[in-house]
């Protein structure tokens, strides 16, 4: 391995022994083997701080979690652990709520990056014409990326509050009526989607920007002799081009789509918010695992959303990859 | 706006054009160049509904919190910034411990983004530059630690910091952030484009150590690259809530922390909320209006060929 680089050895010149003193050639063995450890270490010294932030707070925490989630441990007492076997997750598993909080992370999931990632791929196909002022428009589109989770959902909160919202106004402004936003099943949905909407679809247009940018002219220039116009290029180029960085948005923001926390957090703020809205209509888990964790203290069922979790999303990867396989047969 | 953009091309005499325009010559350079065409209107209609769309939300922002709550509240809202601005900001500051809020958030955010930037380089460039056993494995573990989401260990990590004597303390927010995988990725990218062989071959046949050259070569060449993932990496931070949220407290929170709870008060007066929102937004706001551009070219160039 070490021999397809030059490393420094390869320039060191050999010792000539006529002309070296012993002294001289051994200092220099002996420096040739400290280079060597040198070159051995230092890459492991480098990537060392990486895996054990990570290893520490990241792998060993995901492990205990499951060790936690087969106890009784209260906010109370953090240090007494009690064994409890599998009842947490019976817990979590029988109550209503919890399957509540599923569906609602998995339909809030579908319906903020569905729309998210067409208007990020339409965006982007308009951003990459060329445009007076291109920059300017980058960054006003990804602006939103600058606000936090809590002042986007804050003020989002407002518009779409029942009495004096911003909407609510709009829409009776129009003849459309007035609508209680946060209470109904299927409008908190919408008004939690809208928000993570607001912010990542900038963020998404610039990776699908940047994909598109790395398209080859050439496949454009022979497509159009071809006769094909411009929404045939969009469809027969564009599109499989951007196939792998399509893929990668899809992955990225599923995963960013199962954490939603402080949008239906503060979609209406205190213990309303801790339960997802008064009958759990846009409680997702992450909402449901702090309820049960921080709100009512009993961080062992906490442990055992965060396993659930886990499964959830190795099911999510299962499903991707079963996906991904058929769409690559069927293409063949 | 994906369906009608590509239809709106009735100035359709384009693609004959294309086809025999030559392609330029540094077009192998900067892909795309030949073959992009002229925006029309339309482009410019819907590119201007989406910025207002992403500006909106920011101005009701400023609108709500210089008014009375009242004001933002009555049948008939108002469209122009009043001039309760300094009241509500006054308010919001003193309700919040907001002043040791902003803070908080300046230590976290800088101590994180300094750590991750010399991290993040070192860990960058040995992935890129230097040849090990176990490379690829490994920096495929860096690229899965992306896809865990931090649900799933804030249990025992809460318990940890508790058992470290750092409950409720900045320290459980900023050392669990140190490194991000991210950043090792990004910066890999960049150094293996940007840092040549022959660089790090003349200063080892100079005789420098492996760490000389990391300080005199490899760091002058990651600037650009770290000015991008230090800010990256800043409004990361410093918007940060889920584990802030729920390590930190009332007494000591960060920006984003004492936000929440502010809206979590009994009966909160919208205005205040605001105005606190504002607090929290502006400094990275004024950081993305003199940075922007670069921002929008780094989160670019880290998603191609990602």
């Amino acid at each position: 391995m070490a021999t397809s680089t030059p490393t420094r050895d390869a320039y060191v010149p050999p010792p000539r022994g006529s002309q070296q003193t012993p002294v001289n050639a051994r200092r220099q063995m002996w420096r040739s083997r400290l280079w060597r450890f040198d070159d051995k270490a230092s890459p492991y010294a480098y990537i060392a701080p990486f895996f054990l932030v990570f290893g520490a707070f990241g792998l060993y925490p995901l492990i205990y979690t499951g060790w936690i989630a087969l106890h009784r441990v209260e906010m109370t007492g953090l240090d007494q652990m009690e064994w409890v076997g599998w009842d947490n997750f019976d817990r979590i598993l029988h109550d209503a709520e919890f399957w509540t909080a599923v569906t609602n992370t998995f339909v809030i999931g579908v319906i903020s990056t569905v729309p998210q990632l067409l208007v990020a791929l339409g965006l982007a196909h308009l951003l990459n014409y060329k445009l007076r002022a291109s920059t300017f428009w980058r960054t006003v589109i990804l602006t939103p990326y600058a606000t936090s989770v809590a002042s986007a959902a804050l003020v989002f909160a407002l518009v779409f509050r029942a009495d004096g919202g911003l909407l609510n106004w709009v829409l009776h402004f129009v003849g459309l009526g007035h609508t209680n936003w946060a209470n109904g099943e299927w409008t908190s949905k919408i008004a939690i989607s809208v928000i993570v909407i607001w912010r990542w679809t900038g963020y998404n247009t610039l990776i699908y920007l940047a994909a598109m940018q790395a398209v080859p002219s050439d496949l454009y220039e022979a497509a159009s002799l071809d006769g094909a116009s411009r929404w045939q290029q969009f469809r027969k180029v564009t599109i499989p081009s951007l196939r792998p960085t399509i893929l990668f948005t899809i992955v990225i923001s599923t995963i960013g789509a199962m954490q939603l926390f402080g949008e239906p957090l503060l979609l209406e703020g205190g213990a309303i918010g801790a339960t997802g809205g008064t009958e759990n209509q846009y409680e997702t888990l992450s909402v449901y695992l702090y309820n049960y964790g921080w709100h009512l203290g009993h961080l062992g069922p906490a442990a055992a959303v965060a396993w659930a979790m886990l499964a959830l999303l190795l099911i999510i990867a299962a499903v991707n990859w079963l996906i991904g396989r058929f769409v690559r047969k069927s293409a063949v | 706006m994906t369906m009608t953009s590509p239809t709106q091309a009735p100035e359709l005499g384009l693609p004959a054009r294309t086809a025999h325009r030559a392609p330029k010559g540094p077009s192998r350079f900067k892909p795309g160049a030949g073959k992009q065409l002229q925006g029309g209107p339309f482009a410019y209609i819907a590119l201007a509904v989406v910025g207002i769309g992403s500006l909106l939300p920011l101005y009701w922002t400023l609108v709500a919190a210089s008014h009375t709550q009242d004001e933002v509240l009555a049948s008939t809202p108002p469209f122009l910034p009043g001039g309760r601005l300094m009241h509500n900001l006054d308010a919001a500051w003193n309700q919040a411990h907001l002043g040791k809020a902003i803070v908080n958030s300046f230590v976290v955010s800088s101590c994180i983004t300094a750590a991750t930037l010399f991290f993040c380089t070192l860990a960058g460039y040995a992935f890129a530059k230097m040849r090990f056993r176990g490379r690829g494995g490994l920096m495929t573990g860096v690229i899965l630690t992306l896809t865990i989401p931090p649900q799933l260990s804030v249990v025992p990590l809460f318990m940890m910091m508790s058992d470290l004597g750092w409950g409720g303390k900045l320290e459980s927010v900023i050392f669990p952030t140190l490194v991000s995988a991210f950043g090792v990725f990004f910066m890999r990218q960049y150094l293996s484009e940007a840092l040549p062989y022959e660089l790090i071959e003349a200063a080892k046949i100079d005789g420098a150590n492996n760490f000389r050259i990391v300080l005199s070569i490899v760091l002058p060449v990651a600037r650009p690259a770290m000015m991008v993932l230090g800010m990256l990496t800043f409004v990361q931070a410093w918007n940060d809530f889920f584990w802030p949220y729920l390590a930190l407290n009332q007494q000591n929170p960060t920006l984003q922390v004492a936000l929440g709870q502010l809206s979590a008060s009994y009966t909160p007066d919208q205005s205040i909320v605001m105005a606190g929102a504002l607090i929290s937004t502006l400094p990275l706001l004024v950081v993305f209006v003199i940075f922007g551009k670069r921002i929008v070219g780094g989160i670019m160039s880290g998603a191609v060929k990602g």
